[in-house]
């Protein structure tokens, strides 16, 4: 049986994530904010053949719960073949333009408390000496542009922590990966114009599944964002800085 | 506002998209909204034009299934396809199942659908436990055939009007193999098919018969029957596809579907030689068209439409030759046409479409007035024999013909929620073409 945690469990890309693998004997650990909500994707994965679902509503920004959450979560899952991270929130970049407590929020709630966390699940993964640490990421994080980069200063930093972290583990047989989707129809970006790079939580479900099973370091989801944001990396500074992007 | 079309691709609209993501979410405060969920209606009943739609693809979550008693409860927006692929493995299936499994739970009881088994399990109402009504008001109304048994009956072939159906359950029906046996016969013309027919429905589940509209004379109404059972091979470990393996990727040009074409195609098809009896795979049976992805996209960009209408056993042979008489004289190609005898089974909803007689169904490309015209022309017919058209494939008919089709409309009426509304609904009831 595999044990597999899910933080941000009622985000709609972690929802899906969990019912790819419903029916592959695996017990889950699902934690969110929103209990009722938490219940509702605990029966829906029941129902798909999950073996067991634990379900821990949790604010998990709020850093100074973080180690007594690991410990209880340690307490059940005896051993985490895969922790993905999947909450987050999408910065309003005006807002935190004039808003310095906004900004320092977002940071902490992209990347801070990701960090916080990795820091604690590493040492668990290290221990176990087997695993994957999955982590959404973002491609905004690859270049800093005008219309969102608290959000990808956030998820830039977010990779280099795992670039790290993967260079640390690898060694130890633990498989690191950093999950950067493109366009993504959920609520989180509801209020967006959607064209045709936009796509299905549920693709991007299926890249991830791939990807783990795969040990890939990083995955770009769908795959042709690795060469938009090449193109993007590759525009010289003086020029970039008079687009808007 | 974004474009939006349903299956038929005839009206287009302009309307407003709030997706939903969680049933116990509150609805959206706008004076016009319905629920919209694959889009696999033909006409506009689940468009609203110029107001508000709720995608409810995201409400996809199981809640319970009892896998000894086959009854699954399941969020409005999980289709019929991903029902199967988890009930079919543990030898359960849908107790009635339109010809598309790529429809919502919530769309199959909103528009009572059939299917080929009509003249013995009813239509997929009769098969529904329960479910909950989401009123704009904010009430939730748990509906069932014990509680608030009125709003359960307005709310089945209710065409989304009463609320938004956030939940629903459904009894299931056992198998014991993914294969169906088969068997095929032609028959000469329509009188034909009706006593075979009579003979066909004591041995078969399934009956439905595919007829050549084209043919003239003695051959009007020439077809091939085609009966199904469950078969009873123990196989229940067959791949599924969820989702198609073929896609029809841009239109195609509209000449190519013209009456000779579909007459060469019909005669050819008529004639090919095929084992009567044969053992299939459900997919291929029940859904055959589910393996092309856009298949609508044939039709060209203006799109098609659909006309599948009842009449009375007693009338239904001459009606039937009349209608028949009327599509090969226009010459209006249609392709898939199909005739089914639905059973005695009273209607479950207020409004469900299917009741006792034969039933005809067909589509034609869109070639405007003249396409119109021959409608308005079998809706005459239709409306002579005390006959119904079905709202859900329908994208043109008057509001006159409607309400000889369902004079339960003004008891329906007050079930309809204020905020909810549909183009189909203000097409069929505004006030030109009152009596």
């Amino acid at each position: 049986m595999k044990n597999i945690l899910i933080l941000g469990a009622t985000s709609a890309i972690a929802e899906r994530f969990a019912q790819r693998y419903a029916n592959q004997d695996c017990r889950f650990y699902l934690v969110s904010r929103n209990q009722i909500r938490l219940d509702n994707v605990a029966d829906d994965l029941r129902v798909r053949g999950a073996k067991d679902v634990i379900t821990e509503s949790l604010d998990l920004t709020e850093t100074s719960g973080h180690n007594h959450f690991m410990t209880s979560v340690i307490g059940r899952l005896e051993h985490i073949d895969i922790a993905l991270i999947a909450y987050g929130s999408l910065s309003n970049q005006p807002a935190c333009e004039g808003d310095s407590e906004l900004s320092l929020k977002e940071l902490n709630t992209n990347c801070l408390s990701v960090i916080s966390l990795l820091t604690l699940l590493a040492n668990v993964f290290e221990k176990q000496a087997s695993g994957c640490i999955a982590v959404i990421s973002s491609v905004a994080g690859d270049r800093g542009r005008q219309s969102n980069y608290i959000y990808g200063t956030a998820k830039g930093a977010l990779t280099i922590f795992l670039q790290g972290l993967r260079n640390r583990l690898d060694r130890k047989g633990v498989h690191v990966l950093t999950i950067k989707p493109g366009f993504v129809d959920t609520p989180m970006t509801q209020d967006f114009k959607k064209g045709l790079l936009w796509v299905s939580p549920k693709s991007i479900a299926k890249g991830i599944e791939n990807a783990i099973k795969r040990k890939k370091d990083t995955v770009y989801l769908p795959f042709f964002w690795r060469y938009i944001m090449l193109i993007i990396k590759f525009i010289p500074e003086r020029i970039f800085k008079r687009m808007s992007l | 506002m974004k474009h939006g079309a349903s299956w038929g691709r005839y009206p287009t609209v302009e309307q407003d998209t709030i997706p939903l993501y969680w049933r116990d979410q509150p609805l959206p405060d706008k004076p016009s909204m319905l629920a919209y969920g694959q889009g696999r209606s033909y006409g506009d009943v689940c468009l609203n034009d110029g107001a508000v739609i709720l995608p409810t693809a995201n409400l996809q979550r199981f809640i319970q299934f009892d896998s000894d008693k086959g009854i699954l409860r399941a969020e409005a927006g999980v289709t019929l396809a991903q029902i199967l692929s988890l009930v079919m493995p543990k030898g359960w299936f849908l107790a009635v199942t339109p010809g598309t499994k790529f429809v919502s739970l919530g769309g199959a009881v909103a528009n009572d659908v059939h299917g080929k088994n009509h003249h013995r399990a009813g239509s997929f109402g009769c098969h529904v436990s329960a479910f909950e009504l989401l009123r704009s008001d904010g009430q939730r109304l748990l509906c069932s055939p014990e509680q608030n048994e009125d709003w359960f009956k307005a709310t089945i072939g209710g065409l989304g009007l009463t609320g938004l159906i956030s939940w629903v359950e459904i009894k299931l029906k056992p198998i014991t193999s993914f294969h169906i046996d088969q068997q095929v016969c032609c028959f000469a013309n329509l009188e034909e098919f009706l006593a075979l027919n009579d003979v066909m429905e004591r041995d078969w589940e399934y009956t439905v018969a595919w007829i050549d509209c084209l043919a003239k004379g003695r051959k009007l109404g020439r077809g091939l029957y085609m009966a199904g059972n469950h078969a009873d091979d123990k196989e229940l470990a067959i791949k599924t596809i969820d989702e198609p393996a073929l896609t029809m990727p841009v239109d195609a040009p509209g000449f190519l579907l013209n009456r000779y074409t579909v007459k060469s195609f019909n005669t050819l098809y008529y004639q090919k030689p095929r084992k009567h009896v044969s053992n299939v795979h459900y997919d291929s049976y029940f859904y055959p068209l589910d393996k092309i992805a856009h298949w609508n996209r044939m039709y060209g960009k203006r799109g098609f439409f659909q006309y599948q209408c009842v009449i009375p056993m007693a009338k239904s042979q001459h009606a039937l030759s009349q209608i028949l008489q009327a599509i090969a004289k226009s010459g209006q190609a249609s392709f898939l046409s199909v005739v089914k005898k639905f059973g005695e089974n009273l209607p479950p909803g207020l409004l469900s479409f299917p009741r006792p007689g034969i039933t005809l169904a067909m589509d034609m490309a869109n070639r405007g007035d003249k396409t119109l015209r021959l409608l308005d022309q079998l809706d005459e017919i239709t409306m002579q024999n005390n006959g119904a058209v079905y709202p859900a494939k329908d994208a043109r008919m008057s509001g006159l013909a409607y309400k000889s089709y369902y004079p339960e409309w003004q008891t329906f009426s007050q079930y309809i929620d204020p905020k909810f509304s549909s183009s189909f609904w203000r097409r069929v009831t505004s006030s030109t073409g009152q009596q």
